[in-house]
């Protein structure tokens, strides 16, 4: 019941369930980590988490005000002041780094980047001989989620290569050996009324979902949590999903993806490089690193959010999602079947998502994600389009943002067709516009506003035949994504 | 006779004193986390919490207020509403209109109505929303367009005028019309506001505050607890960033953290979450401007006529020298020849905004930019060159306030960035390159910014500072400037070691503190090392010169012939250490403490007029930005940034370039991508860093060129140096106008289009729709 913050346990067990990372931290006067936010957006909470898997040891960096604490239970997290006990009488490489090229100016962000910079280097010793350009791409996406308002980030840029350069001492983790039962669900925090369960396994899971009927489900928890960081909100009980064998495992064979519902999107991201590039290239562009190496794809989901963006992806590829009960029942349906309304879904409150299924063969297909935002980093899209080309000449369409679920096209889908030129002939994409026009009528918002919308579901789909017809062709600005 | 303390100087060899691209004074504090911010302060069992129960309501008389559920609320210690408040109930800055807590009438959404102190940060959050508050709702005006037509305004308008700008505009050969929504912006300082008060033993109150103003939270701390200003104390050791958030606008954490403690005789911390923030702090104003100007057929303008309006909020705070700003910015760096120039403040109910980096200056220059590129469009000419003729120059160098333009900086500094970019040869290549790139249009854009330094308000224009020098010859120096990053305390360090040519870890910066040196100015108007500088330099003068005629009296030498070298001193054919030369004059009795003393010479203006020389001097720089534009989606990425920057002669290199890459990068995202959004019942939507999106690292351009102009201040300020804090934020402006340019480049650059601010995808996409529209009317025509 403890984890290890810069090799010293700390005890949870009397922790109220809904107690963040950070706000432990801070009880702890480590007050390195700091808030700006409390929402998981600017990084300056950033602390790494160590996890042990047999011999090896991965670092991540998460955000600490969004995180559990209990949820990391049995994890090394170093702060920045562990960071800098473990090297000094020095300073971290990461640390040195900023020093040297004035990559801090009020400073209050600094601990976040230098723990964003530190988990990189930690993660990737490979990037020290790395060419420029690649140890330059790794630190921003190393620093996705870290927000400075101060030096415009050149410097820290030139901070982080710099520190992949230079060479550091290894940390040393106390390890915790004591080895959990294996068929026991551990119980992270237990007092009173409160409870975190960490089931092992999907048999576990089912009965504290029994045990426990109104419990909240959470795996990353980078949204559940902010309704306690942001609607200060008690949550009592939690049952999390992150320790379920069948549910972190992602599978393929020669038929089918399947991919569990509370595998991490940087695990994705290395898991679907080669059979999904245009979603891991999306990936990169949802939420931050910090977020990515927390949040799943089966949260992205269930959370029915209309703005998500994995689901369009997953709507215009007929994904299959598989479903469980408390009881054990099993039941599979098309993502196209899941969305009912607004934030409403067709699982039922002693259900579970366990995987999302996608077929060889969709994977196959050309894909072209479009995700528009007022932000390319780290922000939440105005309108996201997925389109897909079948092996029958056919165009799947599926979009976010644009009604009250993720939605896909049927009725725009059947107007389009290849022709023999292998192109969609100019005034069927017209048509198709306009018929978007008439199935969509989206909202304003803080993102967009509903003509802009509209205006962009059309023109993605013209984009979409443009390029899924000339493969070497990329019309648009940002096309290293 | 007491001992004294030895001599631990070491290194007499790194002096990096002014000049030196000494690093950051507290950059080893920052990247360990041992740089402590308020809320990092120890928390004992006695410390409570604060936090607002806030209007929901626009504009509305306050009906009936139900506390009782709030005071049962977990934690809660004390609750108060406005009839508690002892003293002053207003904490209006220059003329009131700010109630601490609202009366019977609220005036915005987010307003605070009543204040909770408890024994936690959370238990105070829950307990505020248990309040039940009734409402009668009374009309609200929301906009800018609403008020200007209500003439709801918070101070009467004011005017520039110059020669007869009817007459010439409508003699010109060519007249033009234009109108631009400039929008606001949130400063997003990572630290948000903070205090904590100390009630001591006096009756008095200790408050440490994330304020870039301490003399104004001393006094009006002072005036809430109906205390006389000497039982206030205000420190401030650093901010997490400030940008002009944290002048006005940290007072009422402050007011409210020591009026609790006052009551319950504790230690209160009052710290707003970020979405409290967000909705109950101001903003940059949003700005309407419209002008009308005529120029000849070199684009060369002869007279401007502009009206600019800018959304102020429930009440005037800043907004008297911000709009007064706009308006001396409204020609940027150009001259108007006649012109004239009104400023409107309305009065909305919404947020009172407050200074943001630039204070209105930036809102002004856009009007003077869209001008230059307008002008341009409409006689086919590369909008640099129309920039060229209308600079201020010999012959043309009169503002429309009546202040003479006297050191040219641009004509050169904006040739010369033009050549080391390769402006011409790369506009030629894009104006190619987007005629045959049906769906990416390139666009290109250098833009100066001429910025005026001195505190409009003249009587701010002064500064403090307290030096001692301990007998081992270590300096602690205290100023009324306070840290936010930007390096002053670095700057000020470097300032006092240079003055006795000592290494500057033998000078420390004490934190900033009322009792130290009183009667402060905010640490804002990018003057801060001007003036804290100067009076540092002042102190550091008035003991040279007792040391000076010690030395001359003591080793019988000429007072000029006292002489300091690294670390050292020579005394005619006498040498020893600084350390040891302090000694001799302590057991001489020679008063080793000082207070210094600046204020800014020659400036004056009279707001009768609308005439005078407000300005010290100018600081000036320009910028090139490349961008590319997605013509499908309005998409845009910022390919390359070239700066070339006058600082003067600079202090300290690092901490410049430092200031001018995040401020052109703050610039940018307010013109790009952070979009302040209210609905139509006056309640903030961009209230979250999930929905207001400042830049991230990606979004800084992949080739950007940072360069000093290497050019001394032509008027004496420390070490002939210029301020800098401001200046580069308006550097931004040039990726606007290439947007706007690429947008454009669909016309073949005959049409300028609208294009608001902040430049989202979707402005940008709009933009490029009305150049289609105006692309089929050619057609058709």
């Amino acid at each position: 019941m403890a984890l290890y913050i810069n090799n010293e346990a700390i005890d949870i067990q009397q922790v109220p369930a809904d107690t963040s990372l950070l706000q432990l931290l801070r009880q702890q006067q480590l007050t390195g980590t700091k808030e700006g936010c409390a929402s998981g957006d600017c990084g300056a909470c950033t602390v790494m988490v160590v996890e042990s898997s047999g011999q090896s040891l991965t670092a991540k960096a998460i955000n600490s005000c969004i995180c559990p604490a209990a949820s990391l239970e049995n994890h090394y997290i170093m702060t920045v002041e562990g960071l800098t006990a473990q090297q000094a009488p020095t300073l971290h490489p990461a640390q040195r780094a900023m020093v040297e090229c004035h990559g801090s100016q009020c400073g209050f962000c600094t601990p976040g980047f230098v723990m964003s910079l530190a988990a990189l280097k930690q993660a990737r010793p490979d990037l020290a001989t790395a060419q420029v350009e690649h140890q330059r791409q790794a630190v921003l996406d190393a620093i996705s989620g870290n927000l400075c308002r101060c030096t415009g980030y050149r410097p820290i840029v030139e901070a982080g290569c710099q520190s992949l350069k230079i060479p550091a001492q290894s940390f040393s983790f106390v390890h915790n050996n004591e080895s959990t039962a294996p068929c026991s669900s551990t119980t992270t925090v237990q007092k009173a009324d409160q409870i975190y369960l960490k089931p092992k396994n999907e048999k576990q899971l089912q009965q504290a979902i029994s045990d426990y009927p109104s419990a909240r489900l959470i795996a990353g928890g980078t949204d559940l949590m902010l309704e306690v960081t942001q609607q200060y909100q008690t949550i009592n009980q939690f049952i999390d999903l992150s320790d379920v064998d069948e549910l972190t495992q992602t599978s393929i064979d020669d038929d089918s993806l399947l991919i569990g519902a509370a595998v991490t999107y940087s695990d994705l991201e290395r898991q679907l490089a080669d059979i999904a590039p245009e979603f891991v290239a999306l990936l990169h562009r949802l939420g931050s690193r910090q977020i990515r190496n927390r949040a799943t794809l089966g949260g992205n989901i269930c959370n029915a959010s209309p703005i998500a963006d994995s689901p369009p992806f997953l709507l215009a590829l007929d994904a299959i999602l598989h479903l469980a009960s408390s009881t054990g029942q099993r039941r599979s349906v098309a993502l196209s079947e899941f969305y009912l309304g607004y934030k409403q879904t067709a699982m039922a409150s002693d259900e579970y998502l366990t995987s999302i299924e996608i077929s060889r063969s969709a994977l196959r297909q050309p894909v072209k994600l479009y995700k528009v935002s007022k932000r390319y980093e780290d922000d939440i899209s105005a309108v996201m389009g997925a389109f897909s080309l079948t092996a029958q000449g056919k165009l799947t369409i599926a979009f976010g943002g644009m009604a009250a679920t993720p939605i896909r096209m049927n009725d725009t889908e059947q107007l389009l067709q290849l022709d023999i030129n292998g192109e969609f002939a100019e005034q069927a994409i017209t048509k198709a516009m306009a018929s978007l026009a008439d199935e969509l009528t989206p909202l304003s918002d803080v993102r967009a506003s509903a003509a802009y919308r509209s205006q962009m579901a059309g023109n993605l789909l013209r984009k979409a035949c443009i390029e899924l017809c000339q493969p070497d062709l990329s019309i648009g600005v940002f096309t290293d994504a | 006779m007491r001992k004294l303390v030895e001599s631990e100087i070491t290194n007499r060899n790194s002096i990096n004193g002014v000049g030196s691209s000494l690093q950051h004074e507290s950059a080893i504090k920052h990247v360990t986390g041992r740089a402590q911010y308020i809320d990092d302060l120890p928390q004992s069992n006695q410390l409570l919490h604060v936090a607002t129960g806030k209007s929901s309501q626009a504009h509305a008389k306050i009906t009936a207020i139900n506390l009782d559920a709030v005071r049962k609320a977990p934690g809660v210690v004390d609750v108060i509403v406005q009839a508690d408040i002892p003293g002053h109930v207003d904490v209006g800055p220059v003329y009131g209109g700010d109630p601490l807590l609202a009366g019977d009438t609220v005036v915005f959404v987010g307003q605070p109505i009543f204040a909770v102190a408890a024994t936690s940060f959370e238990a105070a959050q829950r307990a505020v929303r248990l309040a039940n508050i009734d409402y009668q709702p009374l009309p609200p005006i929301l906009t800018i367009d609403d008020a200007l037509n209500a003439e709801s305004f918070v101070l009467p308008p004011h005017q520039h005028l110059q020669g007869d700008p009817d007459a010439a505009i409508d003699a010109a050969p060519h007249q033009i019309e234009g109108e631009i929504y400039v929008r606001g912006q949130e400063h997003f300082y990572l630290e948000g506001q903070i205090s904590q008060a100390w009630p001591n033993e006096d009756g008095g109150i200790h408050v440490i505050s994330s304020t870039q103003h301490p003399t104004e939270i001393q006094k009006l701390v002072a005036e809430v607890l109906a205390l006389p200003l000497h039982q206030v104390v205000a420190e401030v050791r650093r901010m997490g960033g400030g940008f002009g958030g944290k002048e006005s606008q940290a007072a009422p954490l402050a007011c409210m953290a020591a009026l609790f403690a006052s009551r319950q005789q504790r230690p209160v911390r009052y710290r707003m979450p970020r979405q409290d923030d967000m909705i109950q702090t101001g903003k940059r104003h949003d700005f309407k401007n419209r002008w009308r100007a005529g120029f000849n057929d070199d684009g060369r303008l002869l007279g401007v006529d502009m009206l600019l309006a800018g959304k102020c909020g429930c009440s005037p705070d800043l907004s008297e020298g911000i709009v007064d700003r706009a308006m001396f910015h409204a020609s940027n760096a150009y001259s108007f020849n006649s012109a004239r120039v009104v400023g409107v403040r309305c009065k909305t109910n919404t947020v009172s905004n407050t200074a943001f980096r630039g204070f209105g200056g930036p809102k002004g220059m856009m009007a003077a930019e869209t001008l230059m590129d307008d002008v341009a469009r409409a006689l086919g000419k590369d909008p640099l060159d129309v920039r060229l003729i209308n600079l201020y120059q010999p012959g043309q160098d009169i503002t429309p306030y009546g202040q003479q333009v006297s050191q040219h900086v641009l004509p050169d500094l904006m040739r010369k960035l033009a050549d080391d970019a390769d402006y011409r040869s790369r506009r030629q290549s894009i104006t190619e390159f987007n005629q045959q790139s049906p769906f990416v249009k390139k666009g290109l854009a250098l833009t100066p910014v001429q910025f005026g330094i001195s505190f409009t308000a003249k009587h701010l224009n002064q500064a403090g500072a307290l030096l001692h020098i301990y007998t081992d010859g270590t300096m602690l120096i205290s100023h009324g400037g306070t840290e936010m990053g930007q390096g002053l305390y670095t700057k000020i360090q470097q300032i006092v070691a240079t003055a006795f040519d000592v290494p500057v870890s033998m000078v420390k910066v004490s934190s900033t503190r009322t009792d130290k040196v009183p009667n402060t100015s905010p640490t804002a108007a990018s003057s801060g090392t001007d003036l804290n500088g100067m009076a540092a330099l002042d102190a550091c003068n008035q003991i040279k010169k007792r040391l000076a005629q010690f030395a001359a009296g003591h080793f019988n030498i000429a007072d000029y012939e006292l002489q300091y070298h690294k670390g050292s001193i020579s005394a005619g054919d006498q040498q020893m250490s600084f350390a040891e030369f302090i000694q001799l004059a302590y057991m001489n009795r020679i008063s080793l403490a000082a207070s210094g003393f600046y204020r800014t010479p020659k400036i004056h203006y009279d707001k009768k007029t609308g005439q005078g020389q407000p300005f010290f001097y100018y600081a000036n720089g320009a910028a090139v930005a490349e961008v590319c534009i997605d013509v499908l989606t309005g998409e845009y990425k910022v390919e390359r940034v070239d700066i070339l920057h006058d600082v003067g002669k600079s202090l300290n290199p690092a901490i410049d370039i430092g200031q001018i890459e995040g401020g052109f990068v703050q610039g940018m995202g307010w013109l790009t991508t952070e979009e302040l959004l209210w609905d139509d019942q006056g309640q903030i939507l961009s209230n979250s860093p999930a929905n207001y999106k400042i830049p991230t690292a990606f979004d800084v351009p992949y080739q950007f060129n940072v360069a000093l102009y290497p050019q001394d201040n032509k008027v004496d300020t420390i070490h002939l140096s210029k301020a800098v804090g401001e200046p580069p934020l308006m550097l931004g402006i040039a990726v606007w106008a290439a947007l706007r340019d690429a947008i454009s480049s669909t016309t073949d650059y005959r049409f300028s289009p609208r294009l608001d601010t902040p430049a989202t995808p979707e402005r940008v996409y709009w933009a490029l729709q009305q150049c289609a529209d105006y692309q089929h009317q050619q057609e058709a025509s």
